[in-house]
C-alpha cells in the first residue's frame, strides 16, 4: 500500500532545507489546522447530505433533490444560511457560558480528529496512548452541552443539559469497556500499532471472535447513545423538549452544534473501524492472492473513510427506524445490562487472551 | 320510558316531564344534586354517563341542560336545570358525580357566567381571565371597546375559586391555589411540536416525573358556538369541518342529520351510502394520522410516513369527489352536494386492496418494536371506571373496554343494516398500546364495511328536495354519531327563526384532553407526550 508518509516527510525535510526548523514547525502547524478545518468542513457536509438522503430512501421520500445535481449543493446553501443568520441574543443567559458551549462541543470533536489514521501513514500525531486521548479529549464535550443547557435559562435545555449529562456518562462506561477489551487484545494504546496489528485481513473483529463481537455490539449500542442520535436522542428529544439543550441557540452557534453532532458520528464510526475493522488496511483473505492484489490496490484512506461511512450507515439506520427510549429505560439498559456484560465480557477478553484462543 | 319517569317521580316529586324523542326532566336545582346522585346510583336507571352538557340562556332565565346514557341499556334521558337569577347565577356542580363535568361546567361557567357550587376549579376555560362579559349570553355586549384586542401577555392564572356550600346551606367562596410556590413548572405548549397544535399543558414536575398536569386551552377558540346564532342553518355546515378536522364528514353529518331530523327530511338510499362511505374513509385517513402522529411523537419518524403514504391515497379519493383533501364541505342539508367521481369505485377497492398488507408492514416496523412496546404498555392507565365517569368515547374508551360506539349503540343512517364488528378490548388494559393498536384495529373493521357498500351503491337522487329557506320549527334536538375520536354530538334548539337559538357542539376531544391530569401523574415528561398521542386530541375540536 502507498505510504502517505513518504509526502509528508519529503515536504517536513524540504521546509527544513529551506527554513529555520521553528519556521518550518510553525508553517507545518499551519498547513495541519488549515487541513483539519477543511477536512472537517466537508466531512460534516457530506454527513448532512448522506442522512438526509438515507433517511428519505428509507421514509420513501426522494430527498433533497432540487440544489444541484442529486441535491449534492443543498447542504452548502444550508451551511451558508445558518452562516449568515443572525445570533440571536436572549434575556437572562449567562452570555460568556453561552457562547462558550457551542466552541467546547466543536473542539472536542475536532480533538479527536488528530488520533484517526487516515490512511497509510496519515495520521496527525501517532500518540503512545492514541485510544486513551481519544477518550479522554471526546468526553469534553458533554461540558459543552451542559454549559449550553445551563446558560440558556430555559427549562427545556436545562432538562436537555440534565439528560444529556446523565446519558454520557453513563453511557461512556461501556464504550470505555469495550475499548479496552481490545486494548487487551492488541496490547498496546497506539493507534498506528493496533492498526498494524490488523494487516492481512486480520481485523480484530475476527480475530478476538466471540468477546470482539460483543464488544463490538456494545460499542455500536453505546457510540449510538454517545453521539446523542436516536433512539437515544434523548438531549435534544424534539417531541418532548422541542430541541432540547439548544432550544435557544441560533445562527452558527446552533450550527457548531449540528456539525458537531454529525463529526462525532463520523469519528464514534471512525474510532470502531480502527478497533475492530483495521482502521484502513485492506479486506484481505488469507490463500485468495487475485482478490488480495485487488483490495490492496484500493488507497488506504479510501478503505478508512469507507469503514466509517458503513458504521454510520447503521447507527443511521437506528436512527430512522426506532422510537426513542425514556429516560429511565436508557439508563437500566446502560447499568443493568450493557455495564455488567462489558465488564463480564473483559473477562472473557482476558482469559480468551492468557489461554491464545484469538487467531 | 314511563318506568324511568315513574321513578323518577318516586325519587323526586318535584320533577317535571317533557315527552320527546328523548326523555326532558326539568328539576329545580335544589333538588338536582340528589336526583343526579340517584340517577348514576340506582340499579335501575344507572345513568352512568353524562353524553352532553349544555349551558342555555331563555332571556328570563338560564340554566343547563344535561344529556344522560346509561351505558348498559343504551336508554337516554335529559335533564333540565334552570335558575332565574342573572346577576349572579348558580347551579349545583354534577362534577362529584360525572368527573367529565369538571371540565364541561368550566366552559359553561367561560360562556354563561353560571357558576357551580362545589365545584373545585371555577375558572374560565378558555377566555382570557380579564374577558368582560359571558358572551354566549344574549344580552351579552359585543362592543370591541370592551374586549379590545388586548396587547398584553395573560397573567398566568394560579389563583382560582370554588363556591362551596357548607351543611347548613350557606355559600361562600374559598379561593385556593392551583400550583404551590415550590413547584417547577414546565410549560408543554402552547407552541410545542407535540401538542398536535396550539395546546397548553402547564406541567409541575419533579426531576423526569409529572406530578400534575394544568390543561389551559382556548388559544384558538373561535366562538363557534356563538357566530352559529347568527347564521342561517346552510351557512352553519362550514363549522363541522373545521372543529375536528379530521373527523371533517362525520361531524358534519351529525348536523345534517340533527337539521334533517328537525325538518323531517328522508335522505335518499344513494346519498345515504355515500355519506356512510364517506364517513369511513375519513375514519381511515383519521387512524392513519393517529397512527403516524403517535409513532413520530415516540421518535420513530419513518413509520410517520408510512402512515402518511396510505393516508395519501384516501385524500386524492376525497380531492376527485369532494374536491378538497381538507375543510371537504361534503355533506349539505338533504344528502351530499355532489356526486361520486366516476373513479370513486375503482379508488376505494384499490384502497381496501392495499391496505392489510399495509397494516401488517406497519406491525412489523413498529409495533412489534421492543422499544414501543417499553414506551406503551403500562403508560397512561384509564380504568373502565374512568373512561366512563370521564365520558372517554372512540377509540381511547373502548380501549378501557367502554363499549361506546354510536354506530352500535345508537345507530343512524345505514349502519344498522351493516355488518361490522365494534373493536373493543375486553380486558380493559386501557394503556397506550391498546389505544394504539385499537385504532389499527379499526381500519379493519372500516375497511369491511367499504368493501360491503362499494359495490352496492344504488343509482338515486344524491340529494332530497329542501326548501330554499330553511326554517325550523320551535323546539330542540339532539344528535350523536361517532366521529373518528368518539361520539359526536350537536344540539340544536330553534325558536322558529332561520337561525339557531342555541346551536352546541359535544366535542369528544374536550373529554379526552381532561384526562390528562389523571393519566399522566407520577408518568415521565416522555409518557406524557406518549399519553397526548395516544388519546389522540385534536385541538380546534377542544376549543371550538
Amino acid at each position: 500500500m502507498f505510504d502517505f508518509g513518504i509526502v509528508t516527510n519529503w515536504i517536513d525535510s524540504w521546509l527544513e532545507s529551506v527554513m529555520p526548523q521553528w519556521a518550518a514547525t510553525t508553517i507545518e502547524c499551519v498547513l495541519v489546522g488549515v487541513a483539519l478545518l477543511l477536512v472537517y468542513a466537508l466531512l460534516a457536509l457530506f454527513y448532512i447530505l448522506y442522512e438526509r438522503k438515507l433517511c428519505a430512501w428509507f421514509q420513501c421520500r426522494l430527498g433533497p433533490n432540487r440544489v444541484g445535481p442529486w441535491g449534492l449543493l443543498q447542504v452548502f446553501a444550508d451551511m451558508f444560511k445558518i452562516l449568515i443568520k443572525e445570533l440571536i441574543a436572549i434575556k437572562g443567559t449567562d452570555k460568556f457560558l453561552f457562547a462558550l458551549a457551542p466552541y467546547l462541543v466543536i473542539i472536542a470533536s475536532m480533538l479527536v480528529f488528530v488520533n484517526l489514521p487516515w490512511g497509510n501513514g496519515l495520521q496527525l500525531a501517532d500518540l503512545n496512548i492514541g485510544v486513551f486521548f481519544m477518550i479522554a479529549a471526546s468526553s469534553i464535550g458533554v461540558l459543552g452541552i451542559l454549559l449550553a443547557g445551563w446558560a440558556s435559562n430555559s427549562k427545556y435545555t436545562l432538562i436537555g443539559a440534565m439528560r444529556s449529562g446523565a446519558q454520557m456518562i453513563s453511557y461512556e462506561l461501556s464504550i470505555g469497556l469495550s475499548i479496552l477489551t481490545i486494548v487487551l487484545l492488541s496490547g498496546t494504546m497506539s493507534v498506528s500499532e493496533i492498526v498494524a496489528l490488523q494487516a492481512n485481513g486480520g481485523w480484530f473483529l475476527f480475530r478476538g471472535h466471540i468477546p470482539a463481537v460483543i464488544a463490538f455490539v456494545i460499542y455500536l449500542i453505546a457510540a449510538t447513545a454517545e453521539t446523542n442520535r436516536g433512539p437515544f436522542d434523548l438531549p435534544e428529544a424534539e417531541h418532548e423538549l422541542t430541541a432540547g439543550y439548544h432550544t435557544e441557540y441560533s445562527g452558527i452557534h446552533f450550527g457548531f452544534f449540528y456539525l458537531a453532532e454529525y463529526l462525532n458520528l463520523f469519528i464514534v464510526s471512525g474510532i470502531a473501524s480502527l478497533l475492530f475493522l483495521g482502521g484502513w488496511q485492506p479486506f484481505n483473505i488469507a490463500g485468495l492472492d487475485m482478490f488480495n492484489e485487488v483490495m490492496n490496490y484500493i488507497p488506504s484512506i479510501v478503505w478508512f473513510l469507507l469503514k466509517a461511512f458503513f458504521i454510520s450507515f447503521v447507527i443511521i439506520w437506528f436512527k430512522w427506524s426506532f422510537p426513542r427510549v425514556r429516560i429511565d429505560q436508557m439508563l437500566a439498559l446502560e447499568w443493568k445490562y450493557l455495564m455488567p456484560i462489558g465488564l463480564f465480557n473483559l473477562v472473557l477478553m482476558a482469559l480468551v487472551v492468557v489461554l491464545g484462543w484469538h487467531f | 320510558m314511563t318506568n324511568i319517569q315513574d321513578k323518577i317521580g318516586k325519587i323526586c316529586p318535584s320533577a317535571q316531564f317533557e315527552e320527546g324523542d328523548i326523555l326532558l326532566v326539568i328539576v329545580p336545582d335544589t333538588d338536582w344534586h340528589s336526583l343526579a346522585l340517584a340517577l348514576r346510583d340506582d340499579a335501575d336507571l344507572h345513568f352512568d354517563y353524562l353524553s352532553a352538557l349544555i349551558g342555555m340562556d331563555w332571556k328570563d332565565s338560564m340554566g343547563c341542560i344535561y344529556y344522560l346514557n346509561n351505558t348498559a341499556t343504551q336508554e337516554m334521558i335529559s335533564v333540565k336545570v334552570i335558575t332565574t337569577d342573572r346577576e349572579n347565577p348558580m347551579l349545583h356542580s354534577v362534577s362529584d358525580i360525572w368527573k367529565v363535568a369538571i371540565f364541561q361546567e368550566r366552559e359553561v361557567f367561560d360562556m354563561y357566567g353560571i357558576k357551580f357550587i362545589n365545584h373545585p376549579d371555577m375558572r374560565r376555560m378558555f377566555l382570557r381571565n380579564d374577558w368582560v362579559g359571558y358572551p354566549l349570553r344574549k344580552d351579552y355586549d359585543a362592543n370591541p371597546e370592551l374586549n379590545p384586542i388586548r396587547l398584553t401577555d395573560e397573567e398566568n392564572e394560579d389563583d382560582t375559586f370554588s363556591i362551596v356550600e357548607d351543611e347548613k346551606g350557606n355559600i361562600k367562596e374559598v379561593k385556593s391555589k392551583v400550583f404551590g410556590d415550590e413547584e417547577y413548572i414546565v410549560n408543554i405548549g402552547p407552541q410545542h411540536p407535540s401538542t398536535h397544535g396550539v395546546m397548553r399543558f402547564r406541567t409541575s414536575v419533579d426531576g423526569e416525573t409529572v406530578k400534575k398536569v394544568d390543561v389551559v386551552s382556548g388559544y384558538i377558540h373561535r366562538g363557534i358556538e356563538k357566530m352559529c346564532e347568527s347564521m342561517s342553518y346552510p351557512q352553519t355546515l362550514m363549522f363541522p369541518d373545521r372543529m375536528d378536522y379530521m373527523s371533517a364528514h362525520q361531524n358534519r353529518h351529525c348536523l345534517c342529520m340533527c337539521i334533517e331530523k328537525a325538518l323531517g327530511i328522508e335522505v335518499p338510499r344513494r346519498a345515504q351510502v355515500i355519506r356512510v362511505m364517506m364517513d369511513e374513509l375519513m375514519r381511515i385517513s383519521s387512524h392513519l394520522l393517529s397512527y403516524g402522529c403517535t409513532t413520530m411523537d415516540m421518535g420513530a419518524t419513518t413509520a410517520f410516513f408510512y402512515g402518511f403514504r396510505e393516508r395519501e391515497k384516501v385524500l386524492d379519493i376525497f380531492d376527485k369527489t369532494c374536491g378538497a383533501r381538507m375543510s371537504l364541505h361534503y355533506n349539505v342539508i338533504g344528502g351530499v352536494c355532489a356526486d361520486l367521481h366516476p373513479d370513486f369505485a375503482k379508488d376505494v377497492k384499490e384502497l381496501c386492496k392495499i391496505l392489510p398488507s399495509r397494516l401488517k408492514e406497519y406491525h412489523k416496523l413498529y409495533t412489534g418494536n421492543v422499544i414501543a412496546q417499553n414506551r406503551m404498555k403500562k403508560v397512561g392507565v384509564l380504568s373502565h371506571e374512568d373512561a366512563v365517569n370521564y365520558a372517554i368515547t372512540g377509540p381511547s374508551g373502548r380501549a378501557s373496554g367502554f363499549s361506546c360506539d354510536c354506530r352500535k349503540k345508537h345507530p343512524y343512517s345505514i349502519y344498522n343494516e351493516l355488518d361490522f364488528e365494534e373493536v373493543i378490548d375486553n380486558e380493559a388494559h386501557g394503556d397506550s398500546f391498546t389505544r394504539y393498536l385499537l385504532r389499527l384495529k379499526e381500519i379493519e373493521q372500516s375497511v369491511k364495511i367499504l368493501e360491503q357498500l362499494v359495490d352496492n351503491i344504488p343509482e338515486g337522487e344524491i340529494c332530497a328536495k329542501v326548501p330554499k329557506l330553511i326554517k325550523l320549527p320551535a323546539g330542540h334536538w339532539y344528535q350523536q354519531v361517532e366521529a373518528s375520536r368518539g361520539t359526536f354530538g350537536v344540539y340544536i334548539e330553534s325558536i322558529g327563526e332561520k337561525t339557531p337559538f342555541r346551536m352546541h357542539f359535544q366535542s369528544p376531544c374536550f373529554n379526552l384532553v381532561g384526562v390528562m391530569d389523571l393519566c399522566c401523574r407520577n408518568h415521565m415528561i416522555a409518557d406524557l407526550i406518549t399519553i397526548g398521542a395516544t388519546l389522540d386530541f385534536v385541538i380546534p375540536d377542544i376549543d371550538r
